[in-house]
């Protein structure tokens, strides 16, 4: 295995020591990445949707990520993937689900030609950059193959608790100074008592008095033919109970009268109620 | 093709990263704007770190990303209180400073 990965590597070390020309594969892979890179950053430009211009800078990191590990870094790969793709932009979609996904931005400008301004100011950095860095062309690389030298994180490894140590332990301090501090900032004083079971259970029995019902509700009528929830159930006097067919149904007026199912115990519970009623007034 | 291509590649992702913080208003686009140029300077290391043969460049993208997942805890916590108090991400509609 590590022979053929030296033996992979000797001629890539001595065409990027002596030529300063990257091998085939990863120009190839170069070629093919870079314009996907600069048409999905356009898209984090240009994208009226909040998602999409999310999508379009996931595509850019994992690219990036790629390149990274093309170019002898794989432990920067990897966290590259982790951190970015996975975490911070995961984190990036959640808060756009808090904030709303269809918050598409305004195209109203608040200061007069910002939109030129802006373009013009960022062309302009684009090609002061990029004069620099092709003035500085001419590089000498000298390769990673001998840094890398027994794996990549390990020697990583080696800078970051070496000479680094004290900025490592500073970074430390600082993600647990950002994560308090989001708690700190996203946290809500409240503002009204906490309302429970028990609060809910006594405001219901407080209400009692304004005709509020602590027993279920009865349920609908069952009878010969129908069993359905549009029917009212008879209560003990007879009549039709209202509040035994669901609320939805009788605000949208889609229940039934109790004859349209069984006309006979209409009519019987009709002549039972005269019946009944004529009894208590002689009594 | 040379490494040279690599920081070419890193300077036009940079711009247009400020571009976009430049222009849009949506405070989630300005910060995802900011997140590229911090991607594109972290390709610029990785590239140099080659160059010089010397691991320090790849620390150095370490460190950049360690800060850029603290910073976006914090900025995003500070859009979430934005929106929860005035209804709007848009970096326009803070503006209880002006007169």
């Amino acid at each position: 295995m590590s022979a053929t990965m030296a033996a992979l590597a000797g001629p890539v070390a001595a065409s990027l020591g002596s030529t300063g020309q990257t091998p085939t594969g990863e120009a190839v892979l170069f070629w093919v990445l870079a314009p996907v890179m600069v048409v999905s950053a356009l898209g984090l430009l240009f994208a009226r949707k909040t998602v999409h211009a999310a999508m379009s800078v996931v595509l850019v990191m994992i690219s990036l990520a790629i390149l990274y590990i093309a170019q002898d870094a794989p432990f920067l790969g990897v966290v590259q993937v982790i951190v970015y793709t996975g975490a911070v932009m995961m984190l990036f979609l959640f808060v756009l689900m808090l904030v709303g996904v269809d918050s598409s931005d305004s195209f109203v400008e608040t200061i007069t030609g910002q939109r030129w301004i802006g373009l013009l100011l960022g062309t302009g950095l684009a090609v002061v950059l990029v004069g620099v860095v092709l003035n500085a062309a001419g590089l000498q690389p000298t390769g990673l193959e001998s840094a890398n030298e027994g794996g990549n994180p390990g020697r990583i490894a080696q800078v970051i608790f070496g000479d680094y140590l004290f900025a490592m332990e500073v970074v430390g301090t600082l993600l647990v100074t950002a994560a308090v501090g989001a708690i700190v900032m996203t946290h809500r004083p409240r503002l009204t008592p906490l309302v429970g079971q028990r609060e809910r259970a006594d405001a219901r029995v407080a209400r009692l008095e304004q005709g509020e019902i602590l027993t279920p509700l009865p349920a609908p009528g069952v009878y010969a033919t129908s069993n359905a929830l549009d029917v009212a159930a008879l209560g003990p006097d007879g009549l039709p109970l209202e509040a035994s067919v669901p609320r939805v149904l009788r605000i949208r007026g889609q229940e039934r009268p109790v004859g349209d199912v069984s006309a006979p115990t209409a009519t019987a519970d009709q002549a039972e109620i005269t019946a009944s009623s004529d009894e208590e007034e002689q009594a | 093709m040379s490494l040279t291509h690599y920081l070419v590649l890193a300077a036009i992702l940079f711009s247009i990263g400020a571009t976009t913080a430049l222009l849009r208003r949506n405070a989630i686009i300005v910060f995802l704007g900011i997140e590229l140029m911090l991607n594109a300077t972290n390709l610029a290391f990785v590239t140099f770190s080659r160059v010089h043969g010397n691991l320090d460049g790849q620390v150095m993208a370490f460190f950049v990303m360690v800060v850029a997942a603290a910073e976006v805890v914090v900025g995003l916590a500070i859009i979430v209180t934005i929106f929860r108090t005035r209804r709007s991400a848009s970096v326009d509609d803070v503006n209880l400073l002006k007169s």
